[in-house]
C-alpha cells in the first residue's frame, strides 16, 4: 500500500459497510487505537534547517529511522525537536519520500553521499521512483567501476610474496610493467611479431631477376633465408604460447580466449607446412593456409591498448554495425534491381545480371565510383544519381553512433589511467594523514610522560611543554594508550613492517636519526614533526644519539641492542629516563639537546636529559639497560658515557 | 482528470482552431485540464453539514487533497486509489459501485463535500442511516429496490476483490448461492426484490449485522 493513500484508509474501512449486510458470519473486532493521539506536528531540525511534518506522515514507513522509535534517540529535550546532524539537502528528498511515497534522486548530488544518507535513514535505494531510477543506477555503476578500478590497480601493486611461480609468470605476462624481465619479454615478442609480418610482406616482392629465369619474388629467391626467419619467429611464438598456457590460471578459459586462438592460427600454417609433403593436390590448399600468417599482426593487440579499445568498441557497437549492414544490403538490392532493368535496353551494357549490378551499386553508394560500370540510358543515369545520394545518407547515419561509443570507451580508459596516476599522490596523502594522527598520539604521549616526569621533578613552570591537544584528540590518545596498556605493546614507527624486518643495525640507526631529528625539532619548539613519526625507539640519550648519528657506527648504547632483542619479541615497554643533574632547569636542558655531538656531552650537560628508551620485556634483567650496571644481553659495546651520568637516573615507566 | 463534459467541449475547440497536433495532442490536453481545481466549502459549513469535528475534517481533507490535488475525484482515480488497498484482487467493480454511491448528484465526480458527506453517514450516522446508505449502495439503478441481478453484481464484485488465490478456491456458483441466502434472509414477501423497509427490518433482526455496523464507530 502506497504511503500516499494511507490517509484514505479510513475511507476504505468505511467502504466496508457494503460487506456487512451480506456477510454470513460475524466480523472480527477492529484493532483498538490505544493511544489515540491527536495528530501533531513534529519538528525535525537537520543541521539547523527546520522541517516540520505530521507525526502520522512519518509513521507511514515504520521500518525506517524516522518512522520508528529510533528517532527518539535524536530527540532534544531542551528544544523539543528532533535534531539530526546530517545534510539538509538530502533530507529534503527523504522527507518528500514520506510525504509523497516517491523517492527521488537529485542529479547534482554525489552518489555515495546520497547512499550514505539513505542508509542512515534506513531507506532502501531500490524504491527510488521510476523517474530517477535510471540516473541513479547509471551513477552507481560508474562509481562501482571506479572502485573496482582502484581495487584492481591496488591488487596489482601489492607485492604479495606468496605468489607461486606460476602466478608470477602470469602476472608478468599480463602486466609487462611489473618486472624488467617481463618488459624484456614484451618487447622481444613485439619485435618478432613485427619481423614476422615484414617477412611475410617482403616475401612477395619481386626481387630482381636471376639470370636465366624470369623475375622471382624474394621469397623464392632467398627461400632458405626466409625459411630460417620464419622458423625463428614461429619458435618464439610457440614458446610464448606454451609459457602462457602453463601460467594461465584457468587453462580451459585461456584456450578459449580470442588472443590464444589468434596465436594458434598464427603458428599453425608453419607446422602444417612441415608435416605436409610436396604433394601437388594439397600444396594449393597449403598456399591458402599461408594467408593465415597475416593473423600474426593481430598479436599486436596485446601490445597496443588502442587496438584493444577499437576491438571492444566494434564488439559493443555490434547492433549498430548490424543495422548499417542490413540497411546497406537492402539498399543495394533495391538499386541493383532498378539499375539492371533500367539498363536492360541499352546495347553492350555491362549490367548483365542483378548480381553483376551489385558491384556497381556498392561502388556508387560508397562514393567510390571506379567507372568500370557506367549507366548509359537516361533512366539509368537518373537512378544512378539517386543511388549515390542515398548511399551517402545511409552510411552517414550509424557512423556517429559508433564514433561516440568509441569515444566514450576511450575516454573511460583515459580516466582510468589518470586515476591510476593520481592514485600515488592520493595514497601519499592518505598515508600522511594516517601518520599524522599516529604522530600526534605518540607526540602527545611523550609530552604527557614528559609532563609527568617534570612534575615529579617539581618543575611546575614547564608543565605546558608540548602543544595542548584538543579534547577529542586527547580522548583518542587516551584510547590508544589504553590499548597499549592492555596488550603490553606500544606504537612504533608508522610502518608496522619496519620493526619486524631483519635486524640490522642500520634500522636502528635510521630510527635513531629520526629520533634525533625529532627531538631536535621538538626542542626548537616546533609544533609538529613533519618527518616520520617519532618512534619510541631505543634512544638512550641525545648525546649518544648525536654520537651514533655522527659515527654511524654502533656505539651502542645499551639500548641499541634492542633491535635484535626487540625483534625477538615485540613486547616493549617504554620508559622515560630522566637523568637528573645539578641544575634541573629544563630550558637549558632543552638547549643542550641541540649540542653538537662533539661537545663534551656529558660533562657539559649539567642538565637533565630526557630520553626515551624501549626496553624489551623478555630481557629478564632490568628493563633499562641504561644506567644499569648489568650489561644488557648482546650489547654491542659499552657506552662509557652513560655510566657517568647514571647517578640520577630516574626511571619513569610510561605504562 | 477529465470531467465528461469538458472532454467534449475540448475536442470541438480542437477541431475548430486547427491547433490539433497529432503527436503532442495528449500532452497539451493535460496541461489545459490540470488547471481545473475545485475548492470545498468552508470548514464551518462542512462542520454543520456533517458530524465530524473540525480536526477530523482537517485530517480528512489533507488526505483527500494529497491524492487528488485538483480537489475532485473521478471514477478512474477512485478505482486506482481503492485498488491500492486490495493488491491481490480486482476491486474495480466494487469501486465503481462505491463511486456511484458517493457521487450523490451523479455528475461523474466526487468532490470533497460528497466524500465527507458519505463518510459522515457511515462513520457517524445512526445504525438506520448506515443501513440506508448500504441499501443505496446495493441499489445500483437507484429505483428503491434491490433485484437479484443487482445483488449478484455486487456479490461478484466483492468476491473479485479476493483475487484468484484463495483458500478454499473460489467456486463459480459461490456468489449465486450467497445471493440466494441473502434473499432468503431479507426478502420477506418473497417477491424477488428487497425494498428498503424489508432490508432495514431484516438487518435489525440480525445480531451479526447489528454488531458489525458498530465497528464503524472508531474508524476515525
Amino acid at each position: 500500500m502506497a504511503a500516499g493513500v494511507a490517509a484514505w484508509l479510513p475511507f476504505a474501512r468505511a467502504a466496508a459497510i457494503g460487506w456487512m449486510p451480506v456477510a454470513n458470519c460475524p466480523m472480527p473486532l477492529a484493532p483498538a487505537d490505544k493511544n489515540k493521539r491527536q495528530d501533531e506536528l513534529i519538528v525535525l531540525n537537520v543541521s539547523g534547517r527546520r522541517f516540520q511534518t505530521w507525526r502520522t506522515t512519518l509513521e507511514r514507513y515504520p521500518d525506517t529511522l524516522l518512522g520508528s522509535t529510533e528517532k527518539e534517540f535524536f530527540f532534544n529535550e531542551d528544544t523539543k525537536e528532533y535534531f539530526f546532524d546530517r545534510d539538509p539537502e538530502v533530507f529534503r528528498c527523504v522527507l518528500n519520500f514520506y510525504r509523497t511515497g516517491k523517492l527521488h534522486y537529485p542529479r547534482y548530488e554525489c552518489i555515495s553521499a546520497y547512499d550514505d544518507e539513505l542508509a542512515f535513514y534506513g531507506i532502501l535505494p531500490e524504491i527510488i521512483g521510476d523517474c530517477c531510477y535510471e540516473e541513479y543506477k547509471d551513477r552507481k555503476r560508474e562509481n562501482a567501476e571506479r572502485l573496482m578500478d582502484d581495487n584492481d590497480s591496488e591488487n596489482n601493486q601489492e607485492s604479495m610474496p606468496s605468489l607461486s611461480f606460476r602466478q608470477t609468470m602470469w602476472r608478468a605476462f599480463e602486466n609487462p610493467h611489473t618486472s624488467t624481465l617481463a618488459l624484456v619479454f614484451y618487447y622481444v615478442t613485439g619485435f618478432f611479431i613485427a619481423v614476422s609480418v615484414i617477412t611475410n610482406v617482403v616475401e612477395t616482392v619481386p626481387c630482381g631477376t636471376v639470370p636465366g629465369s624470369k623475375e622471382l619474388p624474394c621469397g623464392e629467391r632467398y627461400s632458405v633465408a626466409f625459411f630460417c626467419l620464419d622458423t625463428a619467429c614461429v619458435m618464439i611464438f610457440t614458446v610464448e604460447y606454451l609459457l602462457r598456457l602453463f601460467a594461465a590460471p584457468s587453462r580451459y578459459r585461456f584456450i578459449r580466449s580470442v588472443m590464444s586462438i589468434i596465436d594458434v592460427v598464427a603458428i599453425m600454417p608453419y607446422y602444417i607446412g612441415l608435416v605436409m609433403t610436396n604433394n601437388e593436390d594439397v600444396s594449393g590448399a597449403f598456399v591458402t593456409l599461408r594467408v593465415f600468417r597475416v593473423f600474426r599482426i593481430f598479436k599486436f593487440s596485446r601490445h597496443s591498448q588502442g587496438l584493444r579499445i577499437l576491438g571492444y568498441t566494434l564488439k559493443s557497437c555490434a547492433s549498430e554495425l548490424g543495422f548499417l549492414l542490413f540497411s546497406l544490403t537492402m539498399a543495394i538490392i533495391i538499386f541493383a534491381t532498378v539499375m539492371f532493368y533500367a539498363e536492360k535496353g541499352s546495347s553492350a551494357s555491362k549490367f548483365t545480371s542483378i548480381p553483376a549490378s551489385f558491384w556497381y551499386t556498392i561502388v556508387t553508394m560508397t562514393t567510390l565510383g571506379y567507372g568500370d560500370m557506367v549507366p548509359k540510358t537516361i533512366a539509368g543515369k537518373i537512378f544512378g544519381s539517386i543511388c549515390s545520394l542515398s548511399g551517402v545518407l545511409v552510411i552517414a547515419l550509424p557512423v556517429p553512433v559508433i564514433v561516440s561509443n568509441f569515444s566514450r570507451i576511450y575516454h573511460q580508459n583515459q580516466r582510468a589511467d589518470k586515476r591510476r596516476a593520481q592514485k600515488k599522490a592520493r595514497l601519499a596523502r592518505i598515508r600522511v594523514a594516517k601518520t599524522g594522527s599516529s604522530n600526534a598520539y605518540l607526540h602527545s604521549k611523550r609530552n604527557g610522560l614528559l609532563n609527568e616526569a617534570l612534575e615529579l621533578m617539581g618543575t611546575p613552570e614547564e608543565e605546558h611543554m608540548g602543544k595542548t591537544a584538543s579534547l577529542i584528540e586527547s580522548q583518542h590518545h587516551h584510547l590508544l594508550h589504553c590499548l597499549e596498556k592492555t596488550t603490553g605493546l606500544s606504537y612504533l614507527v608508522d610502518d608496522p613492517l619496519l620493526s619486524v624486518r631483519t635486524s640490522t643495525i642500520k634500522n636502528h640507526e635510521f630510527i635513531d636519526e629520526q629520533m634525533f631529528e625529532q627531538n631536535c625539532m621538538e626542542s626548537s619548539m616546533q609544533n609538529y614533526p613533519s618527518t616520520r613519526s617519532p618512534s619510541l625507539s631505543s634512544h638512550p640519550g641525545l648525546t649518544t644519539t648525536c654520537c651514533s648519528r655522527r659515527s654511524k657506527k654502533t656505539t651502542h648504547l645499551p639500548n641499541s641492542n634492542l633491535p635484535a632483542t626487540r625483534l625477538r619479541s615485540m613486547q616493549e615497554l617504554s620508559t622515560i629516563h630522566i637523568q637528573g643533574s645539578e641544575q634541573p632547569s629544563l630550558t637549558t636542558s632543552r638547549s643542550s639537546l641541540n649540542l653538537k655531538a662533539d661537545d663534551g656531552l656529558r660533562p657539559n650537560c649539567k642538565t637533565s636529559q630526557i630520553t626515551t628508551a624501549i626496553i624489551s620485556i623478555p630481557t629478564p634483567p632490568a628493563l633499562t639497560p641504561e644506567g644499569e650496571s648489568r650489561p644488557p644481553p648482546a650489547s654491542p659495546g659499552p657506552n662509557t658515557n652513560i655510566p657517568s651520568i647514571a647517578s640520577n637516573v630516574v626511571k619513569v615507566s610510561a605504562l | 482528470m477529465r470531467g465528461q463534459s469538458r472532454k467534449e467541449s475540448l475536442s470541438d475547440s480542437r477541431d475548430l482552431d486547427g491547433s490539433y497536433d497529432q503527436l503532442t495532442d495528449s500532452v497539451e490536453d493535460e496541461f489545459e485540464l490540470s488547471t481545473v481545481c475545485h475548492r470545498p466549502e468552508g470548514l464551518e459549513q462542512l462542520q454543520e453539514q456533517t458530524k465530524f469535528t473540525r480536526k477530523e475534517l482537517q485530517v480528512l481533507y489533507r488526505g483527500f487533497k494529497n491524492e487528488c490535488p485538483s480537489g475532485i475525484v473521478n471514477e478512474e482515480n477512485f478505482k486506482q486509489i481503492y485498488s491500492q488497498f486490495f493488491p491481490q484482487g480486482d476491486s474495480s467493480t466494487y469501486a465503481t459501485f462505491l463511486f456511484n454511491a458517493f457521487d450523490t448528484n451523479h455528475d461523474g465526480s466526487v468532490s470533497f463535500e460528497d466524500f465527507v458527506a458519505g463518510l459522515s453517514v457511515i462513520l457517524r450516522g445512526t445504525i438506520d442511516d448506515r443501513l440506508n446508505w448500504a441499501f443505496n449502495l446495493y441499489d445500483l439503478n437507484k429505483d428503491g429496490c434491490i433485484t437479484k441481478e443487482e445483488m449478484l453484481d455486487i456479490m461478484k464484485s466483492i468476491y473479485d476483490m479476493m483475487g484468484k488465490y484463495t483458500y478454499p478456491a473460489l467456486r463459480e456458483e459461490a456468489p449465486r448461492e450467497h445471493v440466494e441466502s441473502f434473499f432468503q434472509k431479507m426478502d420477506r414477501n418473497k417477491d424477488g426484490v428487497v425494498t428498503v423497509e424489508e432490508f432495514i427490518e431484516s438487518c435489525q433482526k440480525d445480531e451479526n449485522i447489528m454488531r458489525s455496523m458498530q465497528l464503524f464507530d472508531n474508524v476515525i
